[in-house]
């Protein structure tokens, strides 16, 4: 049996796949405003960009390998890793979950035909792309690629000779394409929730997606503006935050991370929106404490916002503004503990399916405690002299970002994939990526903690033979991280290619909404939009069971 | 059959949701507002920071412009508010003549400021400039600010014009009409912001010396 017989056996209407619009070939995708289409389209993009990036920190990485010069230039090196954070966190992390997954399984998941602006979606993802072609331009314009670290940090950023403007104009551009996606997705919820489904029988990936979308919103333009002067300071000469024209650059620091701390809870939110999907899923069983998850994503999204100054410690400011800053830091821990314990709570005594999305969300709890962990050292204020701008700044930022929402990626990837394809990878070869995927990361990522707590500078080019060890371990997790990612990529795209097809709608035995419609999703998702009468995590032939089992016991 | 399928598939996906559009708006300008937020913040800290100079430079700007600009503003707020109950009222010429007007008092707003600009720049006060750069640093600071606050807003303004004048077009053609008028209130919304900055603009450059 072909696929294409096979899917349509399973609904009477083509799947989004199939359906053409106006367009034929490339344009049926580039203009379509289907949120399906619009959600692949991102998917694509934003893996080629990762990869760029990845391509990047590995080259960092090899220029660490050894004390001194060993493949690149000083110059060239400060370039790496500034694009490696521009690609990384404004192209890759930030739109993951949400332009991607989000798009796709928002509508889906509240019983919605689309979002609610479908061409504000489209221009979201074309703003995008040109913010990414700007920024992959940047590299070959005459100056030469930025050299200033993604902070973009003043005066240097005023006065470096390389293509800032470029690159920061790059960032606003796509940061707009950010708002816009973030508006949507409120307006979405707000409007579009299918009949019955009240705000708590929302799943709880669109709770996280709500809060993200407001944190989108209420942060996102204040870096726009930011950015923004600073072009305007290098073309015009204005000084707003030159010290030399009377300018405060401690200033430009509050405000870049007023939005950018917040932007960390845009990348981990949606994560651990996927999650909490997953793990019911394959628990087989109702997540525990719905509404204290749901509750501490608000609180996230509340908190996060107004921890900024913890970034500048050591830049100046009061004592009475450090002692605050550094308590609402640690008050952010409590609802991510909440999030932990409940994540674990629901998979005590719950029958347990071992398959690839939760081998990722397991790996995802695992690399986020060590990251929130870390985060509290740094969050106390004695300790963060110490070791502010060191490598454990960079190990901690990695645990939460690339072990957090990247795991949330690679779970959502695996969880969702055949679920938008149509077609299933191969399940072994998935576990053998995350495990080389997860060794390698910790081999990477955690000498960068201890040899940080010892004293080795972020960002520095060479550094004292007694970091040698840390960095050469570093060096070759990073090569056992990239051949896990390359195992993991190549199993998922041989699978959309020719894959083993699936038409079972409910492919894991997920109870949320989009595991109620044929696979892939038909054009218009749902024949009916369906009525909502229970949460989304009912599992109740499961818990009717449980007591069966302990008499057994 | 198929194809009869997809048409009503591409049909029923534009759906219509007024209230959801006025809340996308609404959205949207809470960014606008926090954009202009982290400017108002910095003007906030340098005042406090440099308040004699802030104080010396505000007497350079011109108070009568500044007033005339703020009624034409206003103005063509209430012409913009106008125009929108003309349509709901039915009556689209009214309409198109009050959108009309609230563009004309815009233009005026910007003939003014460009004024404004050119004889401050003539007067050798632009960032950079040497007259400029040997005045005290809250000084510099403040025309900074002024030049980069205003001029933004002037950007808001033209990009309102050209917004408004897409709606007038579009109200022509009859496809912003009485019973649905969505669009024309959201271009409304945005010129109201554009003219609320302008209500905090003014006072803090020209009217507190």
């Amino acid at each position: 049996m072909s696929a294409d017989t096979a899917i349509h056996i399973n609904n009477n209407e083509p799947s989004y796949l199939e359906y053409r619009g106006k367009g034929t070939g490339i344009k049926s995708w580039i203009f379509s405003t289907d949120h399906k289409r619009i959600s692949i389209l991102y998917l694509v993009s934003l893996l080629s960009f990762f990869a760029v990036g990845v391509t990047l920190g590995f080259l960092i990485r090899l220029e660490l390998i050894a004390p001194g010069k060993t493949i690149v230039e000083p110059q060239t090196y400060n370039s790496f890793f500034t694009l490696h954070g521009v690609i990384m966190i404004f192209l890759f992390v930030v739109p993951g979950l949400p332009a991607a997954f989000g798009n796709f399984f928002l509508p889906i998941m509240v019983g919605a035909k689309d979002v609610s602006f479908p061409r504000l979606n489209l221009l979201s993802w074309w703003l995008y792309i040109i913010g990414g072609l700007m920024a992959i331009t940047s590299i070959f314009l005459p100056g030469g690629p930025a050299d200033t670290g993604w902070t973009f940090y003043i005066p240097y950023s005023v006065r470096t000779g390389t293509n800032v403007i470029f690159t920061v104009f790059a960032a606003f551009v796509l940061g707009f394409s950010s708002i816009l996606t973030g508006l949507n997705f409120i307006t979405t919820i707000h409007r579009l929730r299918a009949p019955g489904m009240g705000w708590f029988k929302m799943p709880l990936f669109i709770w996280s997606l709500y809060s993200t979308a407001w944190i989108q919103i209420l942060a996102t333009p204040i870096i726009g503006i930011t950015l923004v002067l600073i072009a305007i300071e290098r073309i015009f000469g204005v000084g707003l935050f030159d010290p030399s024209l009377g300018g405060d650059p401690v200033l430009y620091q509050h405000l870049f991370w007023i939005y950018s701390h917040p932007a960390v809870y845009i990348m981990i939110l949606p994560a651990m929106g996927v999650i909490s999907e997953i793990l019911p899923t394959f628990a087989n069983r109702t997540i525990f404490g719905y509404k204290f998850i749901a509750f501490s994503s608000i609180g996230i999204a509340l908190f996060g916002s107004l921890v900024w100054a913890h970034h500048m410690f050591t830049a100046g400011m009061s004592d009475t503004g450090q002692f605050i800053f550094s308590l609402l830091t640690f008050l952010v821990a409590i609802p991510s503990a909440i999030k932990v314990f409940n994540w674990v709570a629901t998979l005590y005594k719950g029958s347990i399916d071992l398959q690839p999305p939760l081998y990722y969300a397991l790996g995802f709890i695992f690399l986020f405690c060590i990251g929130g962990f870390t985060g509290l050292i740094q969050g106390s204020l004695a300790v963060n002299m110490q070791i502010h701008d060191t490598s454990f700044v960079v190990g901690h930022f990695h645990y939460i970002v690339f072990g957090g929402t990247g795991f949330g990626i690679f779970a959502a990837l695996h969880y969702w994939l055949p679920k938008m394809t149509g077609r299933m990878y191969n399940l072994k070869t998935a576990k053998t990526a995350f495990w080389i995927a997860f060794i390698g990361f910790n081999v990477l990522y955690f000498p960068m903690l201890i040899m940080g707590w010892l004293g080795m500078p972020r960002r520095y080019y060479d550094y004292l033979p007694e970091f040698w060890p840390y960095h050469l371990t570093a060096t070759i997790g990073s090569w056992i991280l990239i051949t896990g990612l390359a195992i993991m990529f190549v199993n998922l795209i041989k699978s959309v290619r020719k894959g083993p097809v699936v038409t079972k709608q409910n492919i894991w035995g997920g109870h949320t909404l989009e595991w109620s419609v044929p696979t892939p999703p038909p054009l218009e998702n749902f024949e009916e939009v369906p009525v909502i009468t229970e949460g989304p995590y009912e599992y109740k032939e499961n818990e009717e069971a449980e007591p069966e089992l302990q008499e057994v016991k | 059959m198929s194809i009869i399928a997809h048409e009503h598939a591409a049909e029923s996906h534009v759906h219509r949701d007024d209230v959801g559009s006025r809340m996308g708006m609404w959205l949207f300008l809470f960014t606008e507002l926090i954009l202009f937020g982290g400017m108002f913040f910095l003007y906030a800290v340098y005042r406090f920071m440099h308040q004699e100079d802030f104080h010396v430079a505000a007497k350079e700007l011109n108070t009568i412009i500044g007033t005339f600009n703020t009624a034409l503003l206003l103005t063509s707020s209430l012409t913009m508010a106008l125009s929108i109950t003309a349509i709901q009222k039915r009556n689209r010429n009214l309409s198109i003549f009050f959108q009309v007007i609230t563009i004309i008092l815009a233009l005026g707003f910007m003939v003014n400021k460009y004024f404004e600009w050119t004889s401050k720049i003539h007067h050798g006060i632009f960032p950079g400039s040497e007259e400029l750069l040997a005045q005290n640093s809250g000084q510099i600071l403040f025309f900074g600010l002024y030049y980069v606050m205003t001029g933004l807003h002037g950007l808001h303004v033209l990009i309102g014009m050209v917004l408004i004048a897409v709606m007038t077009r579009l109200t022509k053609r009859g496809v912003i009409n009485a019973d649905s008028y969505v669009k024309l209130e959201a271009a409304g919304l945005y010129w109201h912001l554009v003219d609320i900055i302008w209500i905090f603009l003014f006072p803090l450059f020209y009217l507190i010396t």
